[in-house]
């Protein structure tokens, strides 16, 4: 079981979360002007690391925010929590 | 409650679906008949006497006067050579039938398959050995139905023993909606030529006594879709049967091999990088399941893939009480029993990235609660191992197998929790897109560009979360 630390509400079992992917894929920013390629790499593509993966989980049977994990693909160990405001990488 | 089982449609008045019927006939006879043809004789192992001893009752009895010690070994530990016309990464089912039909309907034998570990030692020991072709868009039935086919003969051709069991496979509807996608389903499996059989209650309460159909039950059973040509195959055997057979027609098999860079130049693919020296190859075959993003992002290829766990787990073993395979996708469970005995349990994927070869106990606990609640009488029974393997779920639930963008480099991937079953249709498609460096009819679909051009093969409707499909 992993225990997941909420930002809000501190750790919580597994099974109170949701799982949300990769936090770091982008969406276009201009949706309008942008190209029939960037949104196949948001929607589509991922990096698919194996070690360190920033995600997106939401706390959906407990104070349902959305929150950043940080946690090893290879091991399972958690590595950071935070609320969800950091910016993804360009 | 009383529900009306849906009755399904009789092809054979339906003249334009014939068609289709006729066309995936086609394709198999013809791949087929140009095989004769193509076949080339292969220079025979040199000086490995009995190597290539058949499995037979004769060489049974024969070998018996030497206590079974002389039997020959079924494929050899190979060395990398400097060059090979293939190289194949991943000694899995798929990339094992890629090195057997590479040489045997196309008569390419300087062929070299390269493992990090041992054969089989991934996805393919480790999964739940069901085959079917129960699939709802023509694409994939068409492709898997072409797989069973191949299931059917395997045993012969190989000749090696894959415990082929043709027990059938049920998936239970619980719900009158559910009832009526299953019969929508079986319509469109008839209308590909495949087997597919709509069951009541009380028929699926005969045939699975074991299963709670009463009215108490907390997931009351209401039918279920019935393919009675699917099954169960002997996994290693798959893995083992393959490698013996690529062997025996030259093909290096080449175990604790890692590769660790693909070599390109302007032109396209030279040669790999391993943990046992370079290796020059005019073409490369990826064929890594759960590691294929690593793999790919060797020579730079960005994929529509998520590494995901997926486990399974069986029970101590006891005598035979159930025949089939059952699922139930309602409930993400399903069950067969193995033939030491085993009741061999799985469901859904733990649903976060991972490449831990391992999950966690909340799927566990959710597998076994949903086959309680359908088997009472399973609560007796102890569990005896639970374990899990990395899936390459794709943003569409469908496999690729195609060209990719670098000249020589081919792409074998995305087999989801169900790739076992198209092991030896994959091992054909992905030879023959190699060998003619375009794709067969069975595979022109499974392309990586599908993404880019909105011809995605959602066999659920579920969207680009690749752990929802
Ligand atoms: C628990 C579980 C249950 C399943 N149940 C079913 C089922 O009932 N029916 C079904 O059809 N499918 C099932 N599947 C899915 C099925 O097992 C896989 O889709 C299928 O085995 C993938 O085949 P493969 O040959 O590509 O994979 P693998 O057997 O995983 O082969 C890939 C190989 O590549 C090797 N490799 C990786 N990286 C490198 C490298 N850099 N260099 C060299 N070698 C490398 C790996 O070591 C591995 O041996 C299940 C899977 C699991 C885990
Ligand atoms: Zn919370």
């Amino acid at each position: 079981m992993l225990l997941i630390p909420c930002p809000w509400c501190g750790p919580r079992a597994q099974i109170e979360f949701t799982y949300g992917g990769d936090a770091d894929v982008r969406r276009p920013k201009d949706a309008m002007a942008a190209t029939g390629a960037a949104w196949h790499d948001y929607v589509y593509l991922r990096d698919n690391p194996r070690g360190s993966h920033d995600e997106i989980w939401q706390h959906s049977a407990g104070c349902r925010r959305w929150l950043r994990l940080t946690r090893d693909t290879l091991t399972h160990a958690i590595i950071d929590s935070a609320p969800p405001t950091k910016e993804p990488p360009s | 409650m009383l529900l009306r089982p849906f009755s399904l449609i009789d092809i054979d008045p339906i003249a334009s679906h014939n068609d289709k019927r006729k066309l995936i006939e086609e394709i198999v006879t013809d791949s087929r008949r140009t095989l004769s043809s193509r076949m080339t004789s292969v220079p025979r192992g040199a000086g490995l006497k009995g190597y290539e001893m058949r499995y037979s009752a004769l060489n049974l009895v024969r070998n018996a006067f030497s206590g079974h010690r002389a039997w020959p070994v079924a494929w050899r530990k190979a060395a990398p050579q400097a060059s090979y016309d293939v190289v194949i990464i991943g000694g899995g089912g798929h990339g094992l039938a890629t090195a057997y039909y590479l040489a045997r309907n196309h008569g390419i034998t300087n062929v070299a398959v390269l493992e990090k570990g041992w054969i089989g030692g991934g996805n393919t020991g480790r999964n739940t050995t069901i085959v079917r072709s129960n699939y709802l868009l023509d694409t994939n039935a068409r492709f898997y139905e072409h797989s069973l086919k191949l299931w059917e003969g395997l045993t012969q051709e190989l000749n090696f023993n894959l415990m082929v069991s043709q027990r059938g496979v049920l998936n239970l509807a619980h719900t009158p909606g559910q009832l009526e996608s299953y019969a929508r389903r079986g319509n469109a499996m008839r209308l590909n030529g495949i087997d597919a059989e709509l069951l009541s209650r009380d028929q699926v309460a005969a045939m699975v006594p074991r299963l709670d159909c009463s009215d108490r039950a907390r997931f009351p059973v209401l039918g279920g879709l019935l393919q009675p040509r699917g099954g169960t195959v002997r996994h290693d055997a798959v893995a083992w049967g393959f490698a013996r057979a690529a062997d025996q027609r030259g093909v290096d098999i080449i175990e604790g091999c890692e590769v660790t860079a693909i070599r390109r130049n302007e032109r396209g693919v030279v040669g790999l990088e391993t943990s046992r020296g370079a290796v020059q190859a005019k073409q490369i075959g990826i064929a890594v399941a759960g590691n294929s993003s690593r793999v790919a992002a060797m020579a730079d290829l960005h994929l529509p893939i998520e590494s995901h766990v997926l486990q399974a787990m069986v029970s101590e073993p006891i005598k035979p009480v159930l025949d089939q395979v059952v699922t139930s996708g309602a409930t993400h469970f399903y069950i067969s029993q193995s033939d030491k005995g085993e009741l061999v349990f799985g469901g859904d994927l733990d649903g976060y990235n991972s490449y831990a070869q391992r999950g966690n106990l909340p799927i566990i606990e959710h597998v076994i609660a949903s086959a309680l609640e359908m088997f009472p009488s399973f609560a007796q029974l102890r569990l005896m191992r639970t374990w899990g393997g990395i899936m390459d779920m794709t943003m569409d639930g469908s496999p690729i197998i195609a060209k990719t963008p670098v000249p020589g480099l081919y792409f074998n991937g995305g087999w989801c929790y169900g790739g076992f079953k198209a092991t030896p249709a994959s091992g054909w498609v992905f030879a023959e897109t190699i060998a003619n460096d375009a794709p067969h009819a069975l595979n022109e679909a499974f392309t990586l560009e599908r993404f880019a051009t909105g011809d995605v093969l959602d066999e659920r409707g579920a969207g680009p979360a690749p752990w929802l499909h």
